[in-house]
């Protein structure tokens, strides 16, 4: 719980509530982005979208074999996106799971793999919805996945052992998501006396707080499933650069 | 326990700890209605900080109730538990018939 404090008064208890009530479970509800914010962000999101249909057909079209894995990635957004759990904060929230794809099949396959997902939560669960789809896909299946893919490469290249940059990834791409959606929030419904900034400052570290517990858990459910793919998997691993050549080849990671 | 299978519980347990603890130390006491996770109070949140909002598309299917939103939840994570359950399942069967092919064929060149 963040205190409210008297001198900002009515407007972050305000703020604090919208945050609770409209994004403790992540996605945006329907209809409460305005028309212009959530046609931009269906305009910003749409050619990642196309972008990542290209890369899955031309990924299923050259690797068949790795249908099912792309299967069971987009299996394990699925399950985790399901999944509420309560944080420190007293409320619930969800981890996103797109850290694990991002890492196997590079972001643009996640955006596909996650607008799926949010596409069933928003036609099917009343769960964050077809107007806000756009904003939600940009954080969850653009932003998320990049940002985790971004940190995971950067940290291979400084060596660090794998399992760690898997869990930094996923971490990463959980607590990026949340990141996307306090700024999406933070544009749509700017703070009364303090603007854009002010709402971003008070949606962003109440965001990190519920959130970082949660990205920890999606984090070490992420290295489960990368341990349990690395001992089941190694071809197709290797194949994918996460795991490097037994010969020694560094190129298979350079990739 | 193999040291392998004696990681992946505990980084399951270290999960579940996580989920549990915020319920154990009751971090949710303040609140009326702790650990919800309502969407049906979005619509009173946003008119308190901009009072003229009004949402302006409603979702076309709405669960009736919270039971069957649960119910549906429960389906979404079956589904992905199903599959990634399926193909684990599948990998180790194959590489286990690979196994067995491999070492019937050098019993053969035994004979």
């Amino acid at each position: 719980m963040v205190p409210v404090s008297q001198e900002t008064g009515q407007g972050a208890s305000s703020i604090h509530e919208v945050l609770e009530r409209v994004c403790r479970v992540m996605h945006i509800a329907e209809g409460f982005l305005p028309p212009a914010h959530a046609i931009a962000w269906g305009v910003a999101s749409a050619p990642f979208v196309v972008h990542g249909v290209r890369s899955l057909t031309r990924e299923v079209r050259e690797h068949p074999e790795s249908t099912l894995l792309l299967g069971a990635a987009g299996a394990f957004t699925f399950v985790l996106s399901a999944l509420k759990l309560p944080s420190v904060t007293g409320s619930c929230s969800h981890p996103t799971g797109t850290g694990l794809g991002a890492v196997l099949f590079r972001p643009p396959v996640m955006a596909v793999l996650g607008t799926i997902t949010l596409l069933f939560q928003a036609l099917l669960l009343a769960h964050g919805g077809l107007t806000t789809l756009g904003a939600n896909v940009f954080s969850m299946a653009i932003a998320g996945p990049w940002a985790g893919y971004g940190v995971y490469r950067l940290l291979r290249r400084l060596d660090v052992p794998l399992m760690v940059t898997v869990f930094c990834g996923a971490f990463v791409a959980d607590l990026a998501t949340y990141c996307v959606t306090s700024v999406q929030l933070a544009l749509a419904f700017p703070d009364p006396g303090s603007g854009f900034w002010g709402a971003l400052g008070k949606f962003g570290s109440i965001f990190a707080v519920t959130q970082v517990p949660l990205a920890v858990s999606e984090g070490l459910l992420t290295v489960l499933v990368m341990r349990l793919l690395v001992r089941s998997s190694e071809g197709e691993l290797t194949r994918l650069g996460v795991l490097v050549a037994r010969t020694g080849e560094r190129a298979a990671v350079a990739r | 326990m193999k040291r392998n299978t004696r990681i992946n519980v505990l980084l399951l347990l270290a999960v579940a700890v996580l989920a549990v603890a915020p319920l154990v130390f009751g971090l949710g006491d303040h609140k009326e209605e702790p650990f919800a996770g309502a969407d049906a109070e979005a619509e009173t949140a946003i008119t308190e900080i901009d009072p003229d909002y009004e949402p302006w598309f409603s979702p076309l299917y709405e669960p009736p109730s919270g039971e069957i939103e649960s119910a549906l939840f429960a389906v979404q994570a079956a589904l992905g538990a199903g599959v990634l359950a399926y193909y684990f399942g599948l990998r180790r069967g194959r590489r286990q018939g690979l196994e067995r092919a491999g070492a019937a064929r050098t019993a053969g060149e035994g004979d």
